[in-house]
């Protein structure tokens, strides 16, 4: 077992102890466990359906059912483009388009620097201010290619600015 | 109930009463100045956070006596971020579009200087004598606000502003009440469930009241999937309370002992206010045991939704509570009956507990006069897509989609034509502006081929391709599907096939015929709301719109342009202008150059079809056009 499961394993038992081994919380956990870890990796997974008494196949059942658990690591900075239907008529799947190219991965991948994580969402709910993609939790209103490049700059320019203070 | 057990109630809510209202009197009238900030998401995306810090560093730096505070939601949306300044001598002011730079020449001009600022109101809260006031705007003649009233006008994170506007009141009202009667109440109103089908609440209840078998759940369904709608969305973060306070009621009324607040993990503003809200309804006793000193116990747990549209249906939410994927089960027998657990389960949509406040405080006959003639009260509606004011709106039963888009939204921007509206979303239809007349009510939607669904309009101007737009809403019903029921695991997924292949200009006159074909046998062979509507938008667009596809099979052309593989961009050189280098630079993918004339020629094999460089030539050249089929583009010098 690598250093990182056994970490994955240590947080998952952490998290485990707030909770009652009670099925409905299964979903509960899992939202707590991806949170803390980024994703739901197999031995977590394994420690639950532990936990809760029940097959590992049901856990895997449920993290594959919702479109919110993810089973890759995520990348540093995620980017959800919104393809709600005001976003997607105001253009979310050219910004899509955009991302993809940008980054050079498909949605639901990360870049291999872990650097960025590209998915799309159902809908934010912030339909006014589409075409709408949400970088770190944050919407951003009018996404369209030109602003997917300039939100990439900033990153980089945080990224050489940090780097800068390093040295 | 006995009465000294009554009166225990009414002292223990005097005393949380009279203290919020004279915090309340004394954050309106200390003689000192009130910044309300709106910070729903919509305000945050649209940069209200940057807003309120800017106005706390300027109050903290010129110190002044001056309070800000958050508030949600308006539903002037399209004017985010929006804030409100309350200063003694002056009407309470609303502010548009309020960047960092314009909030501090608000402190500066405004708070500390005598100088409104008129150049960025949008409108006043109360009638004066010099700035028009929401209630003078024309939309107001159409719009009723019943559940939207608090949003936007009090902080959501505190219970005393909700407690302050009259908030809790009906709970008190009803804990004296025998549950029958209030029952009776409800069913009096005639109120319709808010959720998208329309089931009268009254029976519901009625229903669940009546059903053996204990402990009984009452569920709130906040799992709003539906893309293009929000209203759901904007009550949790801006009055979290009426929700909740509905809840108490309905568990009162029901017999339930335990709650559950099911909201969207995709809102996680909403979800932490509803914590918020929960946490201080419990500390001043109006949730949890014996609320108010009564014999009545209910509390309620937030349990957030993964990300599953179908869990937006009932029986698939219960499952999904109870820790399994949620597929849907078969009714009968209904939640009411035997839902949770297996137990009697009342689970209403957010707006339909938001009502119940109103209705007992106001009584059933006021609800009742409101609206058409089987649908009372009032519908919400989220406005989005192609019109100027996108945002929320509650206007009576029986409104017209005209006036709702047209007087409400002031009509579509950019001097477009009104092609089609999108209502109920996924599982409503689109109607086409022979359909603008049509009163908004549960039964005449459901007529023309719509649904009011959960309350989502989207407009579509003549930019809008109805193939695409089937393509696009089936694409989304295909993917949440849960696989349980062949039609529509296998169906929807022939059906979008094909449509993918019309909007490639590949398709197949027959293929026209297949999908209403198809349509009808997965309506018929689903278990589920899902399964059951998925089809609509093709059937809807195919009743409406059949010209459309006709030109995508026959021609290969997208008679809206929007079809990507069936357009092409071309610069007329005529109308390029020489000095102009515009397209150039903002082009992603450097597809555009200047060929030896300084005429610029667009790159075919490299346009990604991104529309950026159609959004960047200048008004005045207007030199980038599309073609439809790209064929008919001519050759490039």
């Amino acid at each position: 077992m690598t250093k990182e499961q056994v970490n994955h394993i240590q947080e998952t038992r952490r998290i485990l102890k707030q909770f009652s081994r009670k099925r409905g919380n299964l979903i509960p956990i899992l939202q707590e466990v991806q949170g803390k870890l980024g994703y739901l990796p197999r031995e977590a997974m394994l420690v639950i359906a532990g936990f809760l008494g029940i097959p590992a196949i049901d856990v895997y059942g449920v993290v594959t059912f919702y479109n919110q658990f993810r089973l890759n690591p995520p990348g540093k900075h995620s980017i959800r483009v919104c393809l709600g239907t005001a976003c997607h008529m105001k253009g979310g799947y050219i910004a899509l388009d955009a991302w993809k190219r940008r980054l050079d991965i498909d949605s639901g991948e990360t870049t291999p620097d872990r650097e960025f994580d590209l998915d799309t969402v159902a809908c934010v709910g912030c339909c006014t201010m589409a075409p709408v993609t949400v970088v770190d939790d944050k919407p951003q209103a009018q996404v369209e290619p030109t602003k997917v490049d300039g939100i990439l700059l900033s990153f980089e320019l945080e990224k050489e600015k940090a780097s800068k203070e390093n040295l | 109930m006995k009465v000294d057990e009554l009166s225990t109630i009414t002292a223990a809510f005097q005393g949380i009463k009279e203290r919020a209202e004279s915090r309340w009197q004394k954050l309106w009238h200390s003689g000192q100045p009130v910044i309300l900030v709106g910070t729903a998401t919509c305000g945050r995306a649209a940069g209200s956070l940057e807003v309120l810090q800017t106005l706390r560093d300027e109050v903290k730096k010129q110190s002044l006596e001056c309070q800000v505070i958050e508030v949600g939601c308006m539903g002037y949306c399209y004017t985010e971020p929006i804030v409100i300044i309350s200063k003694p001598g002056y009407p309470s002011i609303a502010y548009g579009h309020v960047n960092p730079v314009i909030a501090e020449r608000l402190i500066k001009e405004f708070i500390l200087g005598d100088n409104p600022c008129l150049e960025f109101v949008i409108g006043a809260l109360e009638k004066n004598e010099f700035v028009p006031s929401f209630s003078e705007f024309p939309r107001a003649e159409y719009e009723q606000k019943i559940i939207l009233k608090n949003c936007g006008y009090i902080d959501p994170e505190q219970i005393d502003h909700f407690i302050a506007s009259g908030g809790y009141e009906a709970l008190v009202k009803v804990l004296g009440m025998p549950p029958e009667e209030i029952i009776d109440e409800v069913k009096k109103s005639e109120l319709r469930g808010r959720g998208g089908a329309g089931f009268p609440t009254g029976e519901k209840w009625e229903i669940c009241r009546h059903s053996r078998g204990r402990p009984k759940y009452v569920i709130c369904n906040g799992d709003e999937g539906d893309p293009g709608a929000f209203m759901d969305r904007t009550i949790l973060e801006s009055d979290p309370h009426s929700v909740l306070e509905g809840m108490v009621i309905a568990a009162y009324a029901v017999g339930a002992r335990y709650g559950y607040i099911y909201v969207r993990a995709e809102y996680p503003l909403a979800v932490y206010r509803v914590q918020v809200a929960l946490r201080q309804a419990r500390e001043l006793k109006l949730l949890g045991k014996n609320i108010l000193g009564s014999n009545f116990s209910f509390d309620i747990e937030l349990f957030q939704g993964s990300g599953a549209f179908v869990c937006g249906e009932e029986t698939s939410l219960i499952t999904s509570i109870e820790g399994n994927p949620g597929i849907p089960h078969h009714r009968p027998p209904y939640p009411a009956v035997s839902g949770l657990y297996g137990k009697p389960t009342l689970i209403n949509n957010v707006k339909t507990l938001t009502y119940i406040r109103h209705i007992i405080e106001n009584g059933a006959k006021w609800f009742a006069a409101i609206g058409t003639e089987g649908s009372k009260g009032t519908a919400v509606f989220a406005l989005a897509g192609k019109v100027v004011n996108t945002g929320l709106t509650e206007v009576p039963m029986g409104t017209t989609l005209r006036q709702v888009i047209f007087d409400v939204g002031s009509g579509i921007p950019g001097g477009k034509c009104f092609k089609a509206v999108q209502i109920g979303g996924p599982s409503g239809g689109c109607l086409p502006e022979s359909a603008l007349y049509l009163p908004i009510d549960f039964d005449s939607l459901s007529k023309a081929g719509a649904m009011m669904g959960s309350g989502g309009i989207v407009v579509l101007d003549e930019d809008d391709c109805m193939v695409e737009m089937a393509h696009y809403f089936l694409e989304f019903t295909q993917w949440e599907s849960c696989g349980q029921c062949t039609f529509c695991r296998l169906g929807t997924k022939q059906m979008l096939e094909a449509l993918g292949e019309i909007t490639k200009g590949k398709g197949k006159i027959e293929d026209i015929d297949m999908l209403a074909e198809l349509a009808e046998d997965i309506k018929a062979g689903s278990l589920c709301g899902l399964g059951k509507t998925a089809p609509n938008s093709v059937l809807s667009t195919l009743r409406y719109f059949r010209d459309e596809y006709e030109a995508h099979v026959k021609e290969g052309r997208c008679p809206a342009l929007m079809c990507q593989e069936l357009i092409a961009y071309y610069i007329l050189p005529k109308k390029c202008e020489r000095s102009c280098d515009a397209c150039v630079g903002t082009c992603t993918v450097e597809a555009i150059s200047p060929n030896k004339d300084r005429i610029k020629v667009i790159d075919k094999e490299k346009c990604v079809k991104c529309n950026t460089c159609l959004v960047a030539c200048p008004l005045q050249y207007n030199a980038i056009v599309k073609f439809s089929p790209p064929d008919q583009v001519p050759a490039s010098r």
